[in-house]
């Protein structure tokens, strides 16, 4: 059929195209193991190794013992200081992201069983950190009471027992490292295409185009074909670094990852491509692809920040933003399994996002000069 | 020459500004991007999903319920009436926490030992997971201390947390919007300028004109500098009468530091413009820097979480030194003194790009 030849052709045209610009290959193949590498080694939640300012007023076997664990603890690096003075300095420099005081009257409270806290003293200007400090602080003296506590033959009144489910090692890399999957593959869809057709326009061979008998049909899947088998070729990196380099784990299958990851794709391109046909002009379609699909996919597709925690109104945006459907897709395969309740609605909603995208780029790509 | 840099800067200034829709993508998105991300950009949690499998159904294990039920932080979704209906609800994602009471929590308490209370958290996302994990100690610290009022828990630790009492993540995160948004609408701006003369042919013109190089940078660097300045302080006003994130510092302070800031940006933006041929590769090269300096500078994840090599990689990265600035002006009212060493690598960054750039407009390189 002279149809196939002739999209055989365009995707040939187009595959030379990023053959001899070499700039496609790179956003396809070097971006995402330049970026996974960078950002799986980067980006991390989890802090260790705390500097924290330790202030004894009075040392005694009670202290000791509680800094002894301090000292254990892998998440926090403590340095004795002399007085509260020193240490509100060093917090005050950023020297220490933490102080943990304990009063000269501490042992005695203890034994009188006064309320006798530790105080302790974070900046809060990380308001995460200094949150995460606080929990692991309390995880501290949860142990360090359990122990007292047996040792006097006295039970607490709950003993909680908590079970981290598909992250049990609690390491943000499990998760971030899929998401960044995702993150990165937005930005290689929409930049694939967003300046392909607004390339065409500029250089004016889309008019010697629109002269042949190629549809504009044709003209699509030819743009469509080629960029979708780089990104797709890009996914496969990917996912591949994700296993072997950082060994997040894969619970639920392949085939649904990459199924789900070239649906995703096509929204992607969809997108890039509707942007394009939009702009006709590679400044604003090249901006608009950067505003519309990278900061979106870092900030408001639950990759870092949690979604559910937004107001409704914010809520509602990010159900504009394609990643978010991927994430949750592309999380809950690595960390969960197949869970088919979270796949498949997310699925459709990538579907749905890719019908109306091409949709657009079909209704908006009529054969005509404006 | 004056007036020569002057009819640069304002072709330039056309350039971006006579086509609305080029205008629209410079001016609009920045300010919409402020306000929504400043609403999502945040760790803190509220209403959280949770369920609750009580099997022991008795007095006490529902006064803990309801200790839950009171909290702000959770958002009772519902009752898991079987045990086998606990996986299912923590895989579909309906709780992101399932409390668990098995038979025998009451009598335990009663009989003076200590009863188990099992909590299964969504790790899917292992930060998130923590914050749950630290929200239902604390809760359930609570109905300890209620079950025994005549005891406390020994030294059980007091936290006061210095600048953001509240630790509210929002005044963490906002103010480093601006910092993103400043650095990705002044690098569009630069990034394009030299390529976008290359592509058309223009470039050639402007170098037999009798602008020098120094002419041309400085015509360049003007448009980037003055949309900075602009868009900068509409987001500043955004970030302190609209989220309420207290400006402690003194305003000049943040306007020496963007300074510094905009010059790196600028100079960076247009040492990849006159690196590339063509537009295309401009915009990429742009991103390929903007991505990872976004990424890397300490805007969501700490620098401090990083390997050490990576650490010292970000050093050359100017929006990082910029968050610690607007953190330190905004949140602790740090002063110039105390900032300087965040403004001196930014300038150094800046001189270094504009000087290579200046010498890069010369040269084509295929």
């Amino acid at each position: 059929m002279s149809d196939n030849r002739r999209v055989r052709g365009l995707v040939r045209k187009e595959f030379l195209q990023i053959l001899r610009d070499p700039s496609s290959i790179a956003i396809a193949f070097l971006m995402p193991v330049f970026l996974l590498l960078l950002f799986g080694y980067g980006l991390s939640l989890d802090a260790e190794h705390v500097p924290l300012a330790v202030v004894v007023e009075k040392p005694s076997a009670e202290t000791a013992r509680f800094t002894g664990m301090l000292q254990q603890s892998r998440y926090f690096s403590p340095k004795d200081f002399a007085s509260m003075r020193d240490a509100e300095l060093a917090l005050r420099t950023h020297e220490v992201d933490g102080i943990v005081h304990l009063r000269a009257s501490f042992a005695a409270d203890l034994k009188a069983q006064r309320e006798s806290g530790i105080q302790v003293i974070v900046n809060g200007v990380d308001a995460n950190t200094a949150r995460m400090v606080q929990g692991y602080l309390g995880s501290v003296w949860a142990l360090w009471l359990e122990q007292r506590l047996q040792a006097t033959g006295q039970a607490p009144v709950v003993s909680i027992d908590h079970r981290i489910w598909y992250n049990t090692a609690v390491s943000s890399r499990n998760y971030l490292v899929p998401g960044l999957i995702a993150v990165i593959m937005t930005l290689i869809g929409a930049l694939l295409t967003a300046l392909v057709m607004a390339r065409e326009w500029e250089r004016g061979t889309m008019e010697a185009l629109m002269v042949t008998p190629v549809s504009m049909r044709e003209v699509l899947l030819g743009k469509l074909i080629p960029y979708f088998v780089l990104g797709m070729g890009g996914m496969v990196l990917s996912v591949a670094m994700a296993l072997w380099l950082f060994h997040v784990p894969l619970r639920g299958s392949a085939v649904v990852l990459f199924a789900s990851a070239a649906i995703f794709l096509l929204a992607a391109l969809g997108m890039g491509l509707a942007i394009s046909i939009t702009a006709r002009n590679q400044f604003v379609a090249g901006l608009a692809a950067i505003i519309t699909t990278f900061l979106p996919a870092f900030m408001l597709s639950g990759f870092i920040f949690d979604i559910a925690s937004a107001p409704v109104a914010v809520q509602a945006v990010t159900y504009l933003v394609a990643a978010r459907y991927f994430i949750a897709i592309i999380q809950t395969i690595f960390l969960a399994g197949n869970i088919w309740p979270v796949i498949l609605p997310n699925a459709a909603a990538l579907l749905a996002m890719a019908g109306v995208f091409l949709g657009i780029v079909v209704a908006r790509s009529r054969k005509r000069l404006d | 020459m004056l007036r020569r840099i002057l009819a640069l800067a304002t072709k330039e200034f056309l350039a971006i500004l006579k086509d609305p829709r080029s205008r629209a993508v410079v001016i609009v998105p920045p300010i919409i991007q402020t306000l929504v991300f400043g609403y999502a950009a945040t760790f803190d949690l509220n209403h959280v999903a949770y369920a609750v499998y009580d099997a022991d159904r008795s007095a006490i294990s529902r006064e803990l319920v309801e200790r839950f039920r009171g909290s702000p932080v959770f958002l009772e979704n519902k009752m898991i009436a079987a045990a086998g209906d606990i996986a299912p609800t923590v895989d579909r994602r309906e709780a992101l926490l399932v409390v668990r009471l098995d038979p025998g929590f009451e009598r335990n308490i009663l009989a003076g030992r200590s009863g188990q209370v099992q909590l299964i958290i969504d790790g899917r996302n292992s930060n998130t997971a923590l914050i749950v994990l630290n929200y239902a100690r604390e809760v359930i610290n609570g109905f300890a201390m209620s079950r025994q009022p005549d005891q406390t828990l020994p030294g059980q630790p007091v936290v006061r947390a210095w600048f953001n009492p509240n630790l509210e993540s929002r005044w963490f995160i906002v103010p480093g919007i601006i910092g993103i948004l400043t650095l990705l609408v002044t690098m569009m701006v630069t990034a394009l300028s030299v390529a976008r003369e290359r592509e058309q042919g223009t470039f050639d013109q402007l170098l037999v004109t009798p602008l020098r190089p120094l002419d041309i940078l400085l015509g360049k660097s003007l448009p980037g500098l003055a949309i900075g300045f602009v868009e900068a302080t509409v987001m500043v006003l955004i970030v302190t009468l609209w989220f309420g994130v207290p400006l402690r510092g003194s305003p000049w302070t943040l306007y020496i530091g963007l300074a510094a800031f905009l010059s790196s940006a600028i100079g960076i933006g247009l040492m990849i413009s006159s690196l590339s041929v063509t537009m295309q590769q401009g915009l990429l090269g742009a991103f390929l820097f903007m991505v990872p300096a976004i990424l890397l500078s300490g805007f969501a994840t700490p620098v401090a979480n990083m390997p050490e090599w990576m650490q010292t990689l970000t050093l050359t990265n100017p929006l990082r030194y910029f968050m610690v600035i607007l953190r330190g002006v905004f949140v602790e009212g740090a002063s110039l003194r105390v900032l300087w060493p965040q403004i001196w690598p930014m300038l150094l960054i800046g001189s270094l790009t504009l000087v290579a750039a200046g010498r890069l407009f010369r040269r084509r390189l295929y």
